[in-house]
């Protein structure tokens, strides 16, 4: 499939990333390629296949649900860019 | 008495328990190389030498009192994609330029507690994304064998450094071929675990299904050593397995007349660097002198194994860096307008090309319609893939090929050409995709560079891989080259 200007940027939105008008060219170009690349598995007929999503036969792990954690916040915090009172602070959202 | 620099572990190990040199005295000399060469290299993001000559003081004390293990007051370095207390921890990233992790991954501590000395942390890809450390924030590493070529990727500074000698061992992580290709590049031994095996807490998460992390050093012996530490199950991540780890050094003195190895048949054809055939060509005929059996197999969809992995891989990518939102901790635009302009802008300042192009490629194939074709295909040809695999191993006990095309490109040579740089992988790619153990040790130099041996292994045989390498280099003296003037 082609891919166009337009599916960049709504790809850029999915992602939140921000792209200048100038780069879109050439990140399409660079993303169809890629593309190109990852659609040669459509030469290979997988009707009956049961898809992989884990290399070993495992399941999910359960534990007893007991507090095992202790609290890190400030720890944890003092690697933020901002933070008030325990609080990570981001630009207003509910005017 | 070869130099410190020169010695292997289980050597360095003897040393410091006899007294004849200390582990600070061990640390100051690495610390002298590094400062001596790295600037020729960029192997180090960061060099943490006062915390290295704290633990190697630590170190000397535990072994007075007879408390010490093998591995006791040795240095090493870790890839800067592991978590550890205290030091900053990049991930190669202008994002996380400005994190310190309050914690050590798993890997790091089970390193700390045998008594191992953190040097510093490698340079590597962005979140290891790539395949010549080229795309670091904090620019490319240099191969030692040649400064004009790359050190391959992602483990890229980790390789460079054990091969210049400036550490005796590094860890490494693989998701594609991230500790097999720079391996094979620089000419050290490096090992990817059968996935599970090694935790991934702590190690800044790149594909989830496909991350393992790794021992690099200069022979199959201290990959050995390095492995007996780093493996066993973690119950703080949810993929480790839980079962008991091997006996790895056991393993090593294990005959090998009558293993047969199984001679990858797509591994050897077209885009294969003839003299990195030959290389290979020669390191199985001294294999068959130690009386292994040879055998071709074929493993018929390899070459799908690019294009299924540039969907799983930036899929999960793309997901897992979705936390790097200049909120909680990681680099942060100014003057953010509104919420969606700090997300955007923190993001787009904070990840090199490479990375977005991964997460662009990773949200498309997950957003809604899209799915079925590029996902849900992925997995399908993964499973025909790992069944391929299984055929295989039907008719040889490890399998055999080149780990790498090619030697060493130069700088430059690749960057522009994303697709062309994702195909240096096509040998190391599959085996992620399985989720199999292997290795890359050193063949002979080709066109004076080095090529990477690359042996695979089935589920939990990491022995018998680090078996057969080790009897290989008992045999040759490819892994004792030393690139000029680094000796």
């Amino acid at each position: 499939m082609t891919l166009e200007r337009e599916d960049v940027e709504k790809i850029a939105h999915l992602a939140r990333l921000a792209v200048a008008e100038e780069q879109l060219e050439t990140l399409r170009g660079e993303l169809a390629g890629i593309l190109r690349l990852v659609e040669q598995m459509d030469e290979l007929d997988t009707g009956d296949i049961l898809p992989m999503a884990h290399p070993l036969e495992m399941t999910q792990r359960l534990r007893p649900d007991l507090v095992t954690e202790e609290n890190h916040r400030e720890e944890y915090q003092a690697v933020a860019p901002l933070v008030e009172n325990g609080l990570y602070l981001v630009p207003r959202v509910i005017e | 008495m070869s130099e410190l620099h020169q010695k292997s572990l289980r050597e360095l190990g003897e040393g410091l328990a006899a007294g004849a040199f200390s582990s600070v005295e061990l640390t100051e000399h690495f610390l002298q190389r590094i400062r001596n060469h790295d600037p020729a290299l960029n192997s180090f993001i960061t060099v943490s030498d006062r915390e290295a000559l704290r633990q190697a003081g630590a170190a000397d004390e535990r072994i007075q009192k007879g408390e010490g293990g093998p591995l006791t007051g040795i240095p090493l370095i870790h890839k800067d994609i592991f978590c550890t207390h205290g030091v900053k921890t990049s991930c190669g990233s202008r994002m996380l330029d400005n994190f310190i992790s309050p914690y050590d991954a798993t890997v790091v501590e089970k390193l700390a507690d045998a008594g191992m000395v953190m040097l510093g942390k490698a340079n590597m890809d962005e979140f290891a994304m790539g395949s010549s450390n080229e795309t670091s924030y904090y620019g490319p590493v240099r191969n030692p064998w040649d400064t004009e070529r790359v050190p391959g990727g992602s483990s890229g500074g980790s390789a460079a450094a054990v091969a210049a000698r400036l550490a005796p061992a590094a860890t490494g992580t693989d998701t594609g071929g991230s500790i097999r290709q720079p391996a094979a590049l620089c000419g050290i031994t490096g090992l990817k675990p059968t996935y599970g095996r090694v935790s991934r807490w702590g190690m800044i998460a790149f594909a989830s299904s496909l991350d393992q992390a790794g021992p690099m050093a200069r022979s199959a012996e201290d990959c050995a050593l390095l492995l007996s530490v780093m493996a066993g199950f973690d119950e703080r991540d949810s993929t480790s397995v839980d079962r008991p780890v091997d006996d790895y050094l056991a393993a090593l003195e294990q005959p090998v007349k009558g293993l047969r190895v199984g001679v990858v048949k797509e591994f050897f054809g077209e885009g294969l660097d003839s003299g990195v055939g030959a290389s290979i060509g020669e390191a199985m005929k001294v294999l068959e002198g130690l009386g292994v059996e040879l055998v071709e197999v074929s493993l018929p969809h390899s070459r799908y194994s690019v294009p299924a992995y540039y969907v799983v891989a930036p899929a999960e990518a793309s997901s897992n860096l979705a936390r790097y939102d200049g909120v909680r901790f990681g680099h942060r635009c100014e003057d953010p307008k509104d919420l969606e302009d700090l997300y955007k802008r923190s993001r787009a300042e904070g990840f090199g090309a490479e990375v977005k192009r991964r997460i662009m490629i990773g949200t498309y194939a997950l957003s809604a319609g899209y799915y079925d074709a590029y996902y849900l295909k992925a997995q399908k040809v993964r499973q025909v893939i790992a069944q391929d695999f299984r055929n295989a191993f039907d008719q040889a006990d490890l399998l055999l090929g080149p780990a790498s095309p090619e030697v060493a490109f130069r700088l430059g040579e690749k960057s522009d050409d994303p697709v062309s740089m994702y195909l240096s992988d096509i040998y190391t790619i599959a085996v992620n995709l399985a989720g199999l153990p292997a290795l890359s040790m050193p063949a002979p130099r080709a066109h004076g560079l080095p090529v990477g041996l690359q042996l695979i292994g089935n589920y939990f045989d990491e022995g018998r891989l680090l078996n057969l390498a080790h009897q290989l280099q008992l045999a040759t003296d490819w892994h004792l080259q030393t690139p000029e003037g680094f000796e």
